[in-house]
């Protein structure tokens, strides 16, 4: 027989520890497959943001320009397209590719900071209430129920009203209307993990409640955190969408890629290109910034980090 | 060892917790009598060990000595100072003297710190070692308690139970403490494991001159480390002697049941081991019987056990029991 020629006397423990040997192998070996997501988003966010610097050198026209001779025309390889509107255009003939790419700087600023600043707020306030419970937990929480009873929108125009609209006023809004959903995960995260046994030993140790929060809780609870804030981003570039519609975030004729959607809603049945391609623009950064995050989470937790890494 | 040397003393030491209800305005509708009325002196150099079942109190006592929980009444007198007077710098300063170990090496390791952060924090956190000196102080410390120095920078998670309960025991000696607080430190261990912490254990006491409060439910072993023993049960203590006096001489119904549970390695008497078992539970903390605690499951109850408490008394030699039954 052809393969029988060579046989090496393993013991059944010789066996175990080969076959383990080569396990630990596959396991240290560089594999790029692993590295595929996160190169992908990373890839993403990156040509997004820099797409956002340089939108006047990327963009092929004037974004306000409005030819309305040249209304309503499909993208460029169809029959009616027009070769210098590759997107094709708007209700008003404004160039729809020109408009997604100077719409990405206030869709991702926005969308990065009002994350960014709701979650300074949500996650500061969740750990105190967590951590300390009794009437900072009582208040907090009874605060955060009171703001999650005030529709979205009203508290929205309630504020704007009062502060007026701009592009910082709009992150402020923003940040205030959702910091609650950090806040509940981050309380309830930091009611489970005030109580492991490790948070009890930092207390034997010596630690005092700001290191502990610092040092021991919130590391433990950032993938959470990391979690809810790249869900957050997409949220966040629709809301302003939301409230630019109703003149309250930038007026027009400022591009944002949500004011887009919504203006084209009215088209999607004729000239589905409008909200189409700006919607494929929030879904590609949305799922870069996703793929990024979660790379980021296992990078950060040490039971994971080998494998994000190699 | 001089009789009168005493670390540390436990006086009247109770700890409740309130049941609470309502949302803003909480009033406390009950009250877990989790430790009531303990009191017990730990001399220096010894172990004195605390025994009884799931529930009864051991950790909390643990804890409350320590200060993590605040006693709702009693004192704690370590080295001459009543601990539970003490607090913020001055309860920190005193941390240096008294540690502990816990029950569940998986939990009481945070999993994202290297192994130096976990052990160099008390270090830190005290101000006594940084940079370099620190870790040539973790390196040392690793090497004490059985582990490779070059350690350091691992986490937790890459080692087995027995490996992270030497890094917890490592965290506690960080800062030369005279007092350790094992909490169960071998429970959550396999049994192959357990021999070598409690033989680490007893090696340290011996270099450092440590004295433990040794926390468990495992009677054998504490028979095996003790000097001395309290048995609790329901947040008391029923009896307190010598170990060896103990386990030959229990006078307390409830000590006798418990012993008479543990396993003899000697097929011969193992044979003639009578077994007491007892009936019912252990009633709810947050609503003890009046009188003894034990009147519910007592095999020799008397009625004057179901209306007054019985005091811990000294019988003989410091042989102290609270029973009516040994009066």
């Amino acid at each position: 027989m052809k393969n029988s020629a060579v046989r090496l006397p393993l013991t059944s423990s010789a066996l175990v520890e080969a076959i383990a040997a080569t396990e630990m192998r596959r396991q240290r070996r560089f594999n790029p497959a692993r590295l595929i997501p996160a190169l992908f988003g990373g890839t993403i966010v990156l040509g997004v943001a820099l797409m956002a610097i340089f939108a006047p050198l990327l963009s092929p026209g004037d974004p306000n320009l409005q030819t309305l001779p040249d209304r309503l025309k499909p993208p460029s390889w169809m029959a009616e397209g027009r070769p210098d509107h590759f997107l094709g255009t708007d209700s008003l003939g404004r160039d729809i590719l020109s408009r997604i790419i100077h719409g990405s700087r206030i869709s991702l600023v926005v969308g990065v900071a009002a994350v960014l600043f709701s979650g300074s707020i949500g996650v500061p306030l969740g750990l105190l209430a967590g951590y300390f419970g009794g009437m900072v937990d009582a208040i907090l929480a009874r605060i955060a129920d009171v703001q999650q009873a005030i529709p979205f929108l009203i508290l929205a125009i309630a504020v704007v009203a009062v502060i007026g609209s701009s592009l910082a006023n709009l992150i402020l809004v923003l940040a205030i209307t959702t910091w609650v959903l950090y806040f509940r995960v981050v309380r309830g995260e930091t009611l489970s993990l005030r109580e492991e046994e490790y948070i009890w030993a930092a207390r034997a140790v010596g630690c005092d409640n700001w290191r502990i929060i610092w040092r021991h809780i919130f590391p433990n609870l950032l993938p959470s955190v990391i979690v809810i804030a790249t869900l957050l981003v997409a949220n966040m570039i629709l809301f302003e969408a939301a409230l630019s519609f109703l003149g309250l975030g930038l007026p027009p004729p400022t591009p944002t890629w949500g004011r887009m959607v919504s203006e084209g809603r009215d088209y999607l049945a004729s000239a589905w290109w409008i909200p189409f391609f700006p919607g494929l623009a929030i879904l590609i950064t949305v799922l870069g910034i996703n793929l990024l995050g979660d790379w980021v989470r296992d990078v950060l937790d040490p039971r994971r980090r080998i494998s994000a890494l190699f | 060892m001089a009789k009168d040397d005493v670390l540390l003393e436990v006086r009247d030491l109770k700890m409740y917790f309130p049941i609470s209800r309502g949302v803003i305005f909480q009033k406390a509708v009950g009250m877990i009598k989790a430790v009531d009325g303990v009191s017990f002196t730990i001399r220096r150099g010894e172990t004195y060990g605390l025994v009884g079942e799931s529930g009864c109190g051991k950790t909390t006592t643990g804890r409350s000595i320590l200060q993590l929980y605040r006693p709702t009444a009693g004192q704690v007198i370590f080295e001459g100072q009543d601990l539970t007077k003490l607090s913020g710098e001055a309860l920190r300063r005193m941390r240096r003297k008294m540690q502990m170990i816990f029950q569940d090496p998986y939990a009481s390791l945070n999993p994202r710190m290297t192994v130096g952060e976990i052990i160099g924090e008390p270090l830190e956190v005290h101000g006594m070692a940084r940079g370099k000196q620190k870790k040539e102080r973790v390196q040392e410390l690793l090497q004490v308690v059985g582990l490779n120095p070059y350690f350091v920078n691992r986490y937790p998670h890459e080692f087995s139970g027995g490996q992270r309960q030497r890094i917890g025991i490592a965290r506690a000696l960080a800062l030369n403490p005279s007092f350790i607080v094992c909490d169960e430190p071998i429970a959550a261990l396999d049994v192959s494991i357990r021999a070598q912490i409690l033989n680490l254990l007893q090696d340290l006491q011996g270099k450092y001159g440590l004295t433990y409060l040794f926390i468990s439910h495992d009677l054998s072993v504490v028979r095996h480390i003790s000097d001395r023993v309290g048995v609790m049960y329901l947040g008391k203590l029923f009896e307190v002697a010598d170990s060896d006096e103990l386990y030959r001489n229990p006078l307390n119904p409830y000590t006798q049941a418990l012993l008479s549970a543990v396993h003899i390695p000697d097929p011969a008497v193992e044979a003639r081991r009578e077994r007491i078992i007892l009936t019912g539970d252990v009633p709810s903390p947050a609503n003890p019987p009046k009188g003894c605690n034990f009147c519910t499951r007592c095999p020799v109850v008397m009625d004057v056990c179901k209306e007054v408490e019985p005091d811990l008394i000294d019988v003989e030699n410091g042989h102290k029991v609270a029973c009516f039954r040994v009066y």
